[in-house]
């Protein structure tokens, strides 16, 4: 402090205190950043330039079936896929993680084993397993455990390649899910249970008033990761013959010979459906961020607003 | 004065990994009083704390209640353990306040203080929430009512602690070195709190190491070393002129 005051101090400058007041900052100049810049836009504008120029792409046929009635189909069925298997793997998922932090040692390796396996066999057999299963089983009955049967239904009625597809997908999901929803529930600090116990909070109510929101902080990030996983996922279903998305191009391209443009159909639709579930995880986040921030994120919205007022203020200024 | 004291420990024990921290302890509060307990670090004080509301189970000995068994029901020779639902029940009727607050980050200040009655003791929610708005009035935290307990300073985050246990209308507090975590200006406003629940008669067992606290508001001060109680007395007698030689050093030491 005692140095500054001298470094002003000295008569010969003429500089009072007052002087700074309107001092200007000039901020630091970056070359290399402008380097990196020019090096980065002219790779950028090779790459348009190449994806545009380039007959082969075929952009005409693109557009022609982006929006065909069998592509929508497409891409509902694959809309269907996903949520139904991630709301069903999330649900068993939440259970069997539940199941492994249990103090009871048999719904422990119960749900571990259940783990082991799902995650051990590829979903590709999976799938072929569920499809295939009336050559497991002819018929599926129910009824009283080992016991009679109250009535029976033949298996290939009741799994048809949706179901099966849906079936295949929600329980393999279901073993990685557990893990995510487990890895949330250990990130809270056990000061939080010790609370709840001895504010005689019932084991139930906690789970969900308590951890739950508090473990979705960590769960969030991941299980959407899964979630634009499975997005594309659910394309390894063409094998069960399911007019999904990636199904649906293959047989366009078979009979039109179009491989490269019908490929962008589905990549485009694929672009478009995980840019949708992007935006809705970044106000899920937020949703769960209260309370663990100070000061939440601004949306894009509240950042435009911001951004125009600013300007306004500097037209006005 | 009641017969039944509020809280009644009998040669209670705990060990942890082969390492004794309680060796047989008896202590004993009666209804109203203010007890606080004094010792050394690794002393057993928070254990012997936790083991009232059987947050710790207690490998040998009793801790009654309100005349009540916690943890255990008995049966001729015969102790059974409780069910969770029913140690629940049990902890529901004693305020536990903790060194590091533990609020519920996720909540409002009103819904943390509010939760516990309305989810633990099924009371109506409208009547419970008129209840906590008084309760963090008391405590000088009605403008905070909205707030996460982030946003507030570890003061006010203890306060709010203390109006969530009395908000269950306990029959008994206890206090796990509630100042402790606080920055040195803070503890002040907490302290100011917890000498009016003293002087409104409120039972409570406060382990800190506050030697004024103690000597203001307290009608007994236990002095705990190597999991027993070396001296215990008004505060008079144990803080102004202890009997045993470890109380002195522990005294000296802390007062220096």
């Amino acid at each position: 402090m005692s140095e500054l005051v001298t470094a002003h101090a000295p008569p010969v400058r003429h500089e009072g205190p007052d002087d700074d007041a309107d001092l200007t900052v000039v901020q630091a100049r970056h070359p290399w950043r402008w380097v990196a810049t020019a090096v980065v836009a002219v790779l950028v504008a090779m790459a348009l330039h190449a994806l545009v120029t380039n007959a082969a792409w075929d952009w005409a046929t693109v557009g022609q079936y982006l929006f065909a009635p069998s592509i929508i189909r497409a891409v509902l069925l694959t809309l269907q896929l996903t949520v139904l298997g991630i709301v069903v793997g999330f649900v068993l998922g939440t259970v069997l993680a539940i199941m492994r932090l249990s103090p009871n040692p048999l719904l422990r390796s119960v749900s571990w084993t259940y783990i082991w396996i799902f995650r051990s066999v590829p979903l590709i057999l999976q799938l072929l397993f569920w499809y295939n299963l009336a050559l497991l089983y002819k018929s599926i009955s129910f009824g009283v455990p080992f016991g009679p049967a109250l009535f029976e239904i033949g298996t290939m009625d009741l799994v048809g390649p949706v179901t099966a597809a849906v079936l295949g997908l929600a329980l393999h999901q279901a073993a990685y899910a557990a893990e995510v929803v487990r890895s949330g529930f250990l990130g809270i600090d056990q000061g939080q249970l010790e609370a709840a116990a001895a504010l005689g909070i019932p084991r139930w109510r906690r789970v969900r008033r308590i951890q739950l929101p508090q473990a979705m902080r960590t769960i969030v990030p991941t299980a959407a990761n899964e979630l634009i996983g499975l997005v594309k996922g659910t394309s390894v279903v063409y094998i069960m013959a399911l007019s999904e998305l990636f199904y649906q191009v293959q047989v366009i391209y078979t009979r039109t010979g179009r491989v490269i443009p019908m490929l962008l159909v589905a990549a485009v639709w694929y672009l478009v459906l995980t840019t949708v579930l992007s935006i809705g995880q970044f106000y899920v986040e937020r949703h769960y961020a209260k309370g663990a921030l100070r000061v939440l994120p601004p949306t894009p919205l509240q950042r435009l607003r911001a951004t125009f007022a600013r300007f306004r203020r500097e037209v006005a200024a | 004065m009641s017969s039944t004291p509020m809280v009644d420990l009998r040669g209670v024990h705990k060990c942890f990994a082969g390492i004794e921290v309680l060796r047989g302890v008896d202590l004993t509060v009666r209804p109203g009083e203010v007890t606080v307990v004094l010792g050394p670090s690794g002393s057993g004080k928070s254990t012997l704390l936790r083991t009232i509301n059987h947050l710790e189970k207690v490998d040998r000995g009793l801790v009654r209640v309100d005349g009540e068994l916690i943890g255990y029901r008995r049966s001729g020779r015969k102790l059974h353990e409780l069910p969770e639902r029913q140690v629940l029940r049990q902890r529901s009727h004693i305020g536990f306040v903790f060194q590091n607050f533990n609020l519920f980050p996720h909540l409002t200040v009103l819904d943390n203080v509010a939760e516990a009655p309305i989810s633990a003791q099924g009371r109506d929610r409208a009547t419970v929430l008129g209840e906590a708005r008084e309760l963090l009035d008391r405590v000088g935290l009605a403008d905070k009512l909205d707030e996460y307990p982030r946003r507030l300073s570890g003061g006010q985050q203890q306060r709010v602690a203390i109006a969530r246990a009395l908000a269950l209308r306990p029959k008994l507090l206890l206090f796990d070195e509630p100042t402790s975590a606080l920055d040195p200006e803070l503890v002040g406003e907490v302290l100011d709190v917890m000498r009016d629940l003293a002087r409104s008669g409120t039972t409570m067992v406060v382990v800190t190491h506050e030697i004024g606290f103690a000597r203001e508001a307290a009608d007994t001060v236990v002095f705990l070393d190597e999991g027993r109680v070396v001296e215990q007395g008004p505060p008079a007698q144990v803080l102004d002129d202890p009997r045993e030689p470890r109380t002195r050093a522990f005294l000296g030491a802390v007062l220096r």
